[in-house]
């Protein structure tokens, strides 16, 4: 049985939603969030969503935690941790949360090209407000926490360890055993990198402390 | 053993264990990954074929001389391989053939969502449909048995839930020791279809299937699960996991093979529950052939397919798009099927439905599959769209050249169409001059016999084969052209333009992809004759590591820049509008994202006033002004 406090009453599976932009590191997450369920002895599923482009498209993934998990998808408003790596990402998908989950959200834009191409001034789709996003997330959660992702693995001298940022701060706000996490992220990462990709998780887990 | 593999890896793993020695396949989203995670098992010979067709063949080929052989394809290769499935399904084998179908429902990167159920039916083949990684890799092994046992090809058909969902998968460190293959066969009578041999092979291959369709009633891929019995549900496939997950206290029969179908078992189950209902992906595949049977189906009284907004075939779930646990929800509740069955049992009140607020949604800038920063084939699109001449494309990432600001690409169909429909243009005395645009992997598969058709039936199209070294769409895999074999082995690459100039082309030119005065010059001198012409557009992919190692961001002389949007239009993510205007026409200038851009140049190049610095001025100041405006600039959000 799953023992999470962001599992809902009537329900026996654990769903996540990690939502992004195509070379964030995504996928990577969604793959340790797999093998941690699996480490916990969970059933899992982890299903990806990735269109056509190589870079710079939405990227969605799945991954859910139970004794028997059958559907890879996670139905619209039943995901009970959506993860966002880029902070429109996270109103684009507001409504795979269900009422009251947790939305995790990495406070970094990425720009798309629909707004940046625009060949006529100020008529184009606009890259909305903070406050906009906090609306669309206000409507499902008030347990909303954002990490400085990006900023903070800069500031540990590899942008590109935000996704472990994110997780570290996933990880503080779950119950589960820090070195477990640890084990699973280091099994993936190359070994020159394992120390720095340390780091970020636990400044991800101070980050939202 | 357990392993976290995707459905595909899963496949791949199947046929190492089933003691399969070769594979042949070509690319294609979702299904790449059997052919690359089977190719990297000890003991066992894989190669990327040029197309689906000639990997077909070559799997059969090994599978008549006594080897167990795969083949994988996505649903739309299989169109290219029918001839040869149709044959195989005459013939029979030797030793086990399974010939992977990755089907695509929803069209996540495919041109159409064909149910490739239907070839199995269609050519007189089972199909068997696994519902998740552990039946991909268990339907695998036993589809060698199958194929062995009935002496048939065996069509495993996946989608793209399942070849791209991982799951934990109890696989053994043993693969099954064969018997030493024997001669290869003499066997005119069998494998030789002249017509006279094909005739009496017709009879065989329908007897073939009723013996299979009465193996299936006692088939342990077949399944029963008795539950609650005022419903039964018959699926298969991913549609399984769904009626799991949606209905999880009813009565289940589970087809581990679609086709054919076990007519006993099938009306045993109908017998044993109230109201009996078929949940399915796509097609009515099962649904038409279990009414045929003469089962019936709880009919849901005047609603049927009123929910849906196109006239739908089946008579409950949508015959379109891939499913999903709130689809079949949707579906079930409409027709007053969850009414008895919700999971309200606990007590629990139902938690509100999440409303999505469309305003929202739609006000959200979209993120739409574009050429990537770099892309060699920009700097020609950019040109084309300039020409304004009637452009017939095909498949593969330049098949983005459809997307403004550039929009070049004027048909798209399937792999090598483009220069054949050019031709069909051209010969049919269109008024205007056609353009045919294909990648070098696309031009391989099946544009050489239509370019053949160009110059032996004299029409004046002109080609661009946009040469850059590599599959690139599906994740960079090797093609005659490359110089490398799927295992990175040096080989003989493929000299395009030799190839070309044989086939009768005489204007033939290549050229650097990213020259963009060149590509201009080259087609509007060509534009003056009447003859056939070929410009291969050279450069590699900007994603190969080799390249990546070059890249230099460009940045922009923000004196210079006037912001006339000519570096807008050649349509690179990485060329952002600043937020500074240009003090005279109060237009925004151009800046470039450092963490995006290349250093392709191309932007460089069609900048009128020298704004854009090149790569070698680049590197002469390296520390550049507009990069840290950048960064000021670098979250660009409404006021």
């Amino acid at each position: 049985m799953i023992n999470s406090k962001y599992l809902r009453p009537d329900s026996q599976v654990l769903s996540f939603s990690l939502v992004g932009v195509g070379g964030q590191g995504t996928i990577l997450a969604s793959n340790v969030l797999a093998e941690l369920g699996l480490n916990l002895g969970y059933d899992i599923k982890k299903a990806e969503v990735h269109g056509m482009s190589q870079r710079g498209g939405s990227v969605t993934s799945y991954v859910r935690w139970g004794e028997k998990v059958f559907s890879p998808i996670v139905p619209e408003g039943e995901a009970d941790i959506l993860v966002a790596f880029e902070k429109m990402e996270a109103a684009r998908f507001y409504y795979h949360l269900h009422p009251g989950g947790l939305a995790l959200v990495n406070d970094y834009s990425i720009i798309p090209i629909t707004v940046s191409a625009q060949l006529e001034a100020n008529n184009g789709p606009i890259y909305p407000r903070d406050e906009t996003i906090r609306a669309a997330l206000a409507r499902v959660t008030d347990d909303t926490h954002w990490v400085e992702g990006v900023a903070i693995a800069e500031s540990l001298g590899n942008a590109k360890t935000a996704n472990v940022v994110v997780l570290g701060a996933l990880s503080a706000l779950m119950e589960i055993e820090v070195t477990l996490w640890l084990k699973v992220i280091e099994a993936r990462v190359p070994s020159k990198y394992i120390e720095l990709n340390q780091k970020a998780f636990e400044a991800g887990r101070k980050a939202v402390l | 053993m357990k392993r976290l593999l995707s459905g595909n890896e899963a496949v791949a793993r199947g046929a190492w264990e089933a003691g399969v020695l070769v594979s042949s396949g070509y690319p294609g989203t979702p299904g790449t990954e059997i052919i690359e995670t089977f190719s990297q098992f000890p003991n066992v010979y894989a190669e990327w074929a040029p197309n689906e067709k000639v990997a077909l063949d070559v799997a059969i080929g090994a599978a008549y001389a006594g080897r167990r052989a795969l083949s994988a394809m996505k649903h739309v290769g299989l169109n290219v391989a029918a001839d040869a499935l149709f044959y195989v399904a005459m013939t029979g084998i030797e030793a086990g053939l399974v010939i992977v179908s990755a089907d695509d429902p929803s069209m996540h990167s495919s041109q159409n969502e064909q149910d490739n159920r239907q070839f199995a039916k269609f050519a007189r083949l089972p199909c068997l449909d696994p519902a998740d990684s552990q039946e991909a890799r268990d339907f695998t092994i036993k589809g060698y048995d199958l194929s062995e046992q009935f002496d048939t090809p065996v069509l495993l058909r996946m989608t793209t839930r399942i070849c791209h969902t991982s799951a934990p998968v109890e696989v053994s460190a043993q693969r099954v020791t064969l018997p030493a293959p024997g001669k290869y066969p003499r066997n005119p009578a069998k494998y030789v279809m002249i017509p006279s041999n094909a005739r009496h092979r017709h009879p065989v291959i329908e007897a073939r299937i009723q013996d299979l369709a009465e193996f299936a009633e006692t088939f342990e891929l077949n399944r029963v699960e008795l539950r609650d019995t005022s419903l039964g549900i018959i699926t298969g496939g991913i549609a399984y996991q769904y009626a799991r997950e949606v209905f999880p206290e009813v009565s289940v029969l589970k087809l581990g093979m679609v086709y054919p179908l076990p007519h006993i078992l099938i009306a045993d189950f109908a017998r044993k529950v109230e109201k009996v209902i078929v949940l399915e992906e796509l097609d009515p595949f099962i649904e038409e052939q279990v009414r045929l049977m003469g089962i019936k189906l709880y009919q849901p009284p005047g609603v049927c397919g009123d929910i849906y907004p196109y006239p739908n075939t089946k008579s409950i779930f949508p015959s379109i798009g891939e499913l999903n646990p709130g689809i079949v929800r949707e579906s079930a509740r409409h027709v007053g099927l969850l009414a008895d069955h919700t999971a309200i049992k606990t007590g629990e009140k139902p938690t509100p439905p999440v409303i999505k607020d469309q305003n929202l949604l739609a006000s959200l800038p979209g993120r739409p599959p574009v050429l990537c920063p770099g892309c060699p084939h920009r700097s020609t699109f950019y040109v084309l769209h300039k020409i304004g001449l009637p452009i017939n494309g095909d498949i593969g990432c330049y098949t983005l050249g459809v997307v403004a600001p550039l929009s070049a690409i004027d048909s798209c169909g399937c792999m090598g169409a483009g220069i054949g429909v050019a031709h069909g243009a051209a010969v049919a005395g269109d008024q205007e001059r056609h353009f045919a645009v294909i990648g070098d992997s696309t031009f391989f598969h099946t544009g050489i016999p239509a370019l053949m058709d160009v110059t032996y039936n004299k029409s004046n199209v002109i080609t661009i084969i946009m040469d850059n070294r590599i599959t690139g769409m599906t994740g960079h895999q090797e093609n005659p052209g490359s110089g490398k074999t799927l295992q990175d082995h040096a080989t003989i690459a493929v000299d395009i333009e030799a190839l070309v100039r044989a086939i009768g082309i005489e204007r033939v030119a290549t050229v650097d992809g990213y020259d963009v005065s060149t590509i201009e010059k080259t087609i509007k001198g060509w534009l003056k004759s009447e003859e056939p012409a070929v410009l291969i557009t050279r450069q590699e992919c900007v994603l190969m590591p080799e390249e990546r190692k070059k890249w230099t961001p460009l940045s922009v002389v923000l004196d210079k820049c006037n912001g006339c949007t000519i570096c807008f239009r050649v349509g690179c993510p990485a060329i952002l509008k600043s937020e500074k205007l240009d003090p005279k026409y109060n237009r925004p200038l151009a800046e470039i994202d450092p963490l995006l851009c290349t250093g392709c140049e191309i932007c460089a190049q069609v900048c009128p006033r020298d704004a854009i610095l090149f790569r070698s001025q680049v590197e002469r100041q390296p520390e550049i002004q507009a990069s840290e405006d950048f960064k000021l600039n670098a979250s660009k959000v409404a006021p």
